[in-house]
């Protein structure tokens, strides 16, 4: 793992966890959002929980064909 | 190993948790659809309710020879009065009577939840194998979690080399490989919450015992050895009392004297509050079976608050209907991750056993 250029092609931390970590922040943020605000925890618990299914759509919408 | 194991032994009952809690998502919807969520008739304005005694009475009449175990107000439905029926006070959850009472008229609505959704229902808590079942789950689900943390821990050595959200269609196998990643990926943290309060749930019988063994216990000392009372208080001056007790709180439900969720000589009667999470936290307020007078009145311990809060986060039942279908994506996304999983387990064993019988060697487990 010393080799530049192997640690470059095996990639760190933040770009393999980095994504997922990010959305399941929001997921969290969004399960906790509706159950302690009325009103405008549930319009973000909606954005934030829907993030997980919208990405999926977009990855799947842009992925590469063979 | 730690993946496969605890994902393969837990795989068929995760499906059939999954797919069960799917319409269960909608119970209410479907419910009202089926015609077992009656509605009460329009009020006229400024209507006065009926006495909860008269519909307790009502309640008696219409299932002779039964006892009353719970009176239930539905948060949502405010004008349903919700009676339990028992042959029994501790009798049988599943040999209890719900029937709906219009609030203002005290007319019989109709029969409340049952049908199919009951079935889904069962399967989804305990298979229909009672508390071992449902205990059973519990462990299921424990191993998801471990499945879960597991595959966080395999993301690495796996994922390392492409980018979040890679889906390549080389072959049937690679193609699933990355749907298992992103889908498994992207849902994780709900997957943890959901199955860590599903779990939490299958525990509500133990801690409901130990609740009543220590601080309920505690609450009736001054009673024990008394018989249970004979004439029980009138139930509109003990909700009355109650409310005094809490006040700014309304009443979720009124446990009648030697039901599983009070003491034998009491009436137990659950207050809410009105905000989601408020509404969730509820507090005993525990009164004279004879008298209807207030004996105590105690929030219940941390770990009755941990379930009940945590029960809101396993149903998804409290951001309207916009929460329920991004409950059932989720859902369905899940099933997808569990069933590519398994998909990937076979399509590897297949694949070393063609090697290792093209190399006139045995089949070796793989290694993950």
């Amino acid at each position: 793992m010393t080799d530049a250029r192997k640690l470059r092609s095996s990639g760190n931390w933040r770009t393999v966890y980095g994504g997922p970590l990010l959305i399941g922040v929001l997921s969290v943020v969004g399960l906790l959002s509706a159950l302690l605000y009325e009103g405008p925890g549930r319009y973000f618990s909606w954005l934030a929980l829907g993030a997980p299914i919208a990405l999926t759509g977009w990855f799947y919408a842009r992925r590469k064909r063979a | 190993m730690v993946h496969t194991w605890s994902s393969l032994i837990s795989t068929l009952f995760l499906l059939l948790l999954c797919i069960t809690g799917l319409p269960l998502i909608f119970h209410h919807e479907i419910d009202e659809l089926l015609g077992y969520d009656p509605k009460p008739e329009i009020a006229q304005p400024g209507a006065a309710k009926r006495s909860i005694d008269e519909i307790a009475r009502t309640a008696l009449a219409n299932d002779p020879g039964r006892v009353l175990q719970y009176i239930l107000w539905d948060k949502d439905e405010p004008n349903n009065v919700i009676a339990f029926t028992n042959n029994k006070v501790d009798g049988d959850p599943d040999a209890a009577t719900l029937r709906a009472y219009d609030a203002h008229t005290a007319k019989p609505l109709g029969p409340v939840g049952g049908g199919p959704m009951l079935v889904f229902l069962k399967l989804h808590v305990d298979m229909f194998a009672g508390q071992p079942g449902k205990l059973f789950l519990g462990a299921m689900g424990f191993l998801f979690l471990v499945a879960i943390i597991s595959g966080v821990v395999l993301y690495w050595p796996f994922t390392r080399r492409l980018s979040f959200g890679t889906l390549r269609d080389k072959s049937r196998r690679i193609a699933w490989f990355d749907w298992h990643n992103l889908l498994g990926a992207v849902t994780i943290a709900w997957a943890l919450v959901v199955g860590a309060t599903g779990v939490i749930n299958t525990l509500a019988e133990v801690m409901l015992n130990q609740w009543k063994a220590t601080e309920l216990a505690d609450m009736v000392k001054p009673y024990a050895g008394k018989p249970p009372p004979v004439h029980l208080a009138s139930l509109d001056a003990t909700i009355e009392r109650a409310r005094q007790t809490a006040p700014g709180m309304n009443v979720s439900f009124i446990a009648f004297p030697g039901t599983p969720f009070t003491s034998s000589h009491h009436f137990a009667v659950f207050m809410r509050g009105d905000t989601p999470l408020t509404s969730r936290l509820l507090k005993p307020v525990l009164l004279d079976g004879e008298t209807g007078a207030v004996s105590d009145a105690r929030d219940l311990p941390v770990y009755l608050k941990a379930l009940l809060v945590s029960q809101p986060l396993h149903f998804g039942d409290y951001g309207g209907m916009p929460l329920k279908i991004i409950w059932a994506l989720l859902d369905i996304m899940t099933i997808v991750v569990i069933g590519s999983g398994l998909y990937l387990w076979v399509a590897k064993r297949r694949k070393h056993r063609s090697h290792a019988m093209a190399a006139g060697q045995p089949a070796l487990q793989p290694s993950r």
